[in-house]
């Protein structure tokens, strides 16, 4: 017994559990008692990209920001890394975690190479090794070296949301919770990043969980999409089978988006 | 012509009270923003204490000024100096705008960027001092500003209770009819006020984050 006991508790601890994030039959209600999500039961695994999917209301940034306890659940446990997030400390756990929003929210009165060294500066790190990491990660997300200097509203929405990624980067998280990045953007520009975000994706291969309301972007960036709905689960699928899915939601989904979406869900390839 | 005759004069005189009236708005103004400003990020913070905090500002802003020197005056160790007694009735005043300013600056900083700083494990003091008070500093100078030319002109007014400063000249002038007495009392004061709002524009104007 003892020894049956024993892998399993090495299994938690260790970094190779292939589950990176866990939600353990969580909700969450507002202080006022309306429910937000209930009963979630889900596992982001280890170097996937989980797509959140569903309308306004469904609970999925509330999912997301479970993850980094932004929003502390009132039932239920969320795990990252195989502990559980509410006996850690918030910020070390935050630190731990890139978060990318969709109004980006840099910092207006930093220059862009601020904006990405924040948090190496506030942990510490020698100038010079900020430098260097600032510098990767500006050609890392495609940017030239001369817009380090640059204040954010100098940039354009799409030069803003790789900054963005980039300061999400910086202290080189595992993993990486991005709320509608690309939603703002206008069709060009998110095109270009969702291809710079797949190729990123292969060589970087963070956990990503990543927040979207459509549908064509799941497909395409997505290794499995949950969709939500009212605060519930209804499914987890990869992409291929989430548009032969008979869930009558997700149906509805792939019916709305019409056609062609066969080839998007191809990775990558439009 | 009289009137630059008497500033010639009496240049040592009008030299004392310009510098008397300065520190009577100086002090006044610095208790001000050091108290003002810590309550206008905690109402902004929590605002459960903007009714009361606000409130009470506000009522003390509508007690006339000669009536609050009057009110202040049998207070005991207050009582004992006129100016102790003048730097807290100006510096009463002054708490409205520094609050008010230091609560809407505050408030007004976008909550993408706060949501965004708090989710990479900025701590609520790192918020406070890194993003917060930069992003709202003009706000809260501009507020500064408003209270250091209000202060300007009510310090006048301490010197009815014998706390000095350019008031002097000018209740000096109204009890002798003296008009160039008033106006040279009056005059520095206006320049005083006018270069005060001037310096701290500018300054609110380079802070002002773009």
């Amino acid at each position: 017994m003892i020894d049956q006991q024993r892998p399993n508790i090495a299994m938690e601890r260790q970094s190779c559990d292939p589950t990176a994030i866990e939600f353990r039959d969580v909700a969450y209600s507002l202080p006022n008692g309306q429910p937000l999500l209930a009963g979630l039961n889900l596992q982001v695994e280890r170097g996937e990209t989980l797509i959140l999917l569903g309308r306004s209301g469904s609970g999925k940034t509330t999912t997301l920001k479970l993850i980094n306890r932004l929003l502390t659940p009132s039932g239920g446990e969320v795990r990252v890394n195989g502990a559980p997030t509410a006996g850690s400390d918030a910020i070390r756990l935050r630190r731990s975690i890139g978060y990318v929003i969709q109004e980006v929210g840099l910092f207006p009165h930093f220059t862009v190479e601020r904006n990405i060294g924040l948090i190496p500066r506030i942990e510490g790190w020698p100038p010079e090794r900020i430098c260097a990491r600032v510098a990767e990660l500006l050609h890392l997300v495609g940017l030239e070296p001369a817009l380090a200097s640059r204040y954010p509203h100098q940039l354009s929405g799409g030069q803003r949301q790789r900054v963005g990624v980039a300061r999400a980067l910086a202290a080189d998280p595992t993993i990486l919770l991005m709320d509608e990045p690309f939603g703002a953007l206008d069709a060009l520009t998110r095109d270009q990043l969702q291809r710079e975000f797949l190729a990123l994706q292969q060589r970087l291969n963070k956990t990503v969980v990543f927040v979207t309301h459509d549908l064509r972007e799941a497909l395409r960036l997505g290794s499995r999409i949950a969709l939500l709905e009212a605060g519930r689960l209804v499914t987890v699928l990869p992409p291929r089978d989430f548009l032969r899915s008979d869930d009558p939601l997700a149906a509805a989904y792939v019916q709305a988006f019409g056609g062609g979406l066969d080839s998007v869900a191809d990775r990558g390839a439009l | 012509m009289n009137l630059l005759h008497f500033f010639l004069q009496n240049h040592d005189q009008v030299l004392e009270l310009t510098l008397e009236h300065l520190w009577l708005v100086g002090i006044s103004t610095l208790l001000a923003v050091l108290i003002g400003i810590p309550l206008g990020i905690m109402v902004a913070h929590w605002p459960v204490w903007n009714k009361p905090v606000l409130g009470t500002a506000n009522i003390i802003q509508t007690i006339p000024s000669l009536a609050l020197f009057g009110f202040l005056l049998p207070v005991p160790w207050l009582g004992d100096r006129a100016d102790r007694l003048a730097i807290l009735a100006l510096t009463l005043y002054a708490l409205l705008p520094v609050i008010r300013n230091s609560y809407t600056g505050i408030r007004g900083v976008d909550p993408a960027v706060l949501e965004a700083g708090r989710g990479m494990g900025l701590s609520d003091r790192q918020l406070l001092w890194q993003v917060e008070l930069p992003l709202a500093l003009s706000v809260i100078l501009s507020g500064v500003r408003v209270a250091v030319v209000v202060s300007v002109g009510l310090a006048t007014i301490a010197a009815a209770i014998g706390a000095g400063g350019l008031g002097e000249f000018i209740f000096r002038g109204l009890a002798m009819v003296n008009n160039q007495l008033i106006l040279a009392g009056a005059i520095p004061a206006a320049v005083l006020a006018l270069s005060a709002d001037f310096c701290l524009g500018w300054l609110e104007r380079r802070l002002r984050p773009r």
